[in-house]
């Protein structure tokens, strides 16, 4: 028994590790959909993150942790210059800017010599530990629990259902937008810094449209609701591949007709909420 | 040299246009931004194609396949995907995300057929002829795509000014439930309107593959960025604005290549996109936007 959950473990360790990874994603694309508005560049801030907290590492031999806190810190930065001037305006636009930038960074990755162009980096060192990974998806639990009924959330939770109304009983509907925007970012940087240390290889490819679309599908398929939804959501997404090899190249078209399907026959995702009349 | 540059520029910045129309026009009847106008406009392309190479086709009949292709393919994204959410009342995210979905399914599928490999026209598809114009060079090629580009352009622009259809569309445009309100089918205003938008996606993907010889499954990603970045520029829903933006990037674009560095070419639609959100978010002709929730 010990022995077949030994070699279970040796066979699944990294998808255990992906599935942790991919729900501070999804909760990433969460705090920004909690507010109405849909960020379409979480896959570009985690390529910062995970290029930022590696380099840290590799070139600057710095604690992992405040490697991580860098490949946080860069992203929500990045964030809150692209936010300020797109969140004044309806939430089309943050969806518009935040592809247009995701290309921009993937073009830069190409590009740049310290990112190794389009080599990308290999040797990020073996860092991350299964207690790392719980540890941030504890804090982030712990964050998103205390959110709910905090003024944060609750600003967040009004500025969605009408932010009009929001705005006239004075919440500073773009100043939360904002904030949410770039909390969005940070999560998604740590969680790609955390990736980077236990894939230890770093592509501009794993950054660009496409796993910004997965992101996006599993707070979907989930529901977004309550934060419980986006992680139901990249957990079966993420272990359902697994299970469906065959599909091979059309895994991007099950994860499009999971979209449209859950878009149009459940709105409200896997998890819904009881609303409180 | 500059005027050369600036014929180039009007060649690149047609096809933008043409694609930028498509865009806009859906999003000012429809209210939808569709992200699959990438995906409409890929299959276009690859429908001239398989005419092209299957049947010798002319160029201007693979133009006209290649719209026809894209604008069923339009209006089945339309009355699959986009149509169910509009009847329900849905927050305005929702049909964008339904059509991210469709460009998936539709890239996806495209990969599976075709594979990764990169096709190209006939090698006599089209001749290399030229023309001296004083000091610029025209290829037959770019006064095609320009003539071509233009022409559409200009007979949309024509069908909405002048004729009822277009006079339903603008209604509509303006607001479905009073158009509806006056007798004017606004489903099938609706339906038209993805159909012949879809329809000019797909002219500017043919023309597209002509012009670069390169046509595979993710062709739609670059032009779909600088599509959305023709349309915030041009202020969204305003046809003129869409064909004055689209020529606008293709210049911005060659020059950048002519004067600077190949390196900045992809960035230079994000970098006008976000110059533009930062001083003028209404675009260039638009007026105020007002905040709505």
């Amino acid at each position: 028994m010990i022995e077949f959950l030994m070699s279970f473990w040796q066979t699944y360790n990294t998808l255990f590790y992906t599935v942790l990874v991919h729900g501070m994603l999804a909760l990433s694309i969460y705090i920004t959909l909690a507010c109405g508005q849909l960020s379409l560049g979480n896959a570009a801030f985690m390529g910062i993150g995970a290029y930022t907290a590696a380099l840290f590492t590799m070139k600057l031999n710095a604690p992992f942790g405040i490697a991580l806190l860098a490949g946080g810190m860069l992203p929500a930065f990045v964030a809150l210059i692209i936010g300020a001037p797109t969140l004044r305006l309806s939430g089309v636009y943050l969806a518009m800017a935040t592809l247009g930038f995701g290309e921009v960074v993937r073009v830069a990755f190409l590009n740049m010599s310290i990112t190794g162009g389009s080599v990308g980096l290999n040797g990020v060192p073996p860092k991350t530990e299964l207690w790392h990974l719980f540890l941030v998806m504890g804090v982030l639990i712990y964050f998103f629990l205390k959110l709910k009924n905090s003024r944060f959330g609750r600003a967040l939770e009004a500025i969605r259902e009408d932010e009009v109304a929001a705005s006239v009983m004075g919440i500073k509907t773009t100043w939360f937008k904002v904030w949410a925007f770039a909390i969005g970012a940070f999560i998604a940087g740590v969680a790609g810094g955390l990736n980077a240390h236990f894939t230890f290889f770093l592509s501009p490819r794993e950054y660009g449209f496409d796993f910004a679309v997965d992101i996006l599908t599993f707070a979907i398929l989930g529901g977004t609701g309550t934060f419980w939804g986006p992680l139901v959501g990249s957990t079966i997404l993420t272990i359902l591949p697994e299970m469906l090899r065959f599909i091979g190249p059309y895994r991007l078209a099950l994860n499009g007709l999971i979209l449209v399907l859950v878009v149009i026959y459940l709105p409200n995702g896997i998890i819904t909420v009881k609303k409180k009349d | 040299m500059f005027l050369q540059q600036f014929a180039n520029a009007l060649a690149l910045g047609s096809v933008y246009a043409l694609f930028a129309l498509g865009f806009t026009l859906i999003f000012g009847v429809l209210e939808v931004i569709t992200l699959a106008h990438g995906a409409v406009f890929m299959i276009g392309a690859f429908a001239g194609l398989t005419v092209a190479t299957k049947f010798n086709a002319s160029p201007i009949t693979a133009i006209l396949v290649g719209m026809m292709a894209s604008g069923i393919l339009g209006w089945l994204i339309d009355l699959l995907a986009v149509r169910p959410l509009r009847k329900r009342k849905f927050h305005h995210l929702a049909p964008m995300i339904a059509t991210i979905g469709c460009a998936t399914i539709i890239i996806s599928i495209s990969q599976g057929i075709f594979g990764a490999e990169v096709y190209r026209f006939p090698f006599d598809f089209m001749p290399t002829t030229s023309y001296n114009f004083w000091a610029i060079q025209l290829t037959l090629l770019q006064i095609i795509i320009v003539g071509v580009a233009l022409s559409l352009m200009l007979i949309i622009i024509f069908l909405l000014n002048r004729t009822k259809w277009g006079k339903a569309v603008r209604s509509v445009a303006e607001s479905p439930r009073t158009a509806a309100l006056l007798g004017i089918p606004v489903e099938r205003v609706f339906q038209l309107t993805a159909f012949t938008a879809s329809a000019l996606g797909g002219a500017a993907g043919v023309l597209t593959g002509i012009n670069f010889n390169a046509i595979h499954a993710f062709m739609g990603g670059p032009i779909m960025h600088r599509g959305i970045a023709v349309i915030i520029l041009g202020g969204m829903g305003d046809i003129r604005g869409a064909v004055l933006g689209g020529l606008i990037l293709g210049l911005a674009e060659i020059m950048s290549v002519a004067y600077l560095s190949s390196d900045f070419r992809d960035a230079i639609s994000f970098g006008l996109l976000f110059i533009i959100l930062l001083v003028r978010p209404a675009g260039i002709f638009g007026s105020n936007i007002e905040r709505k929730g």
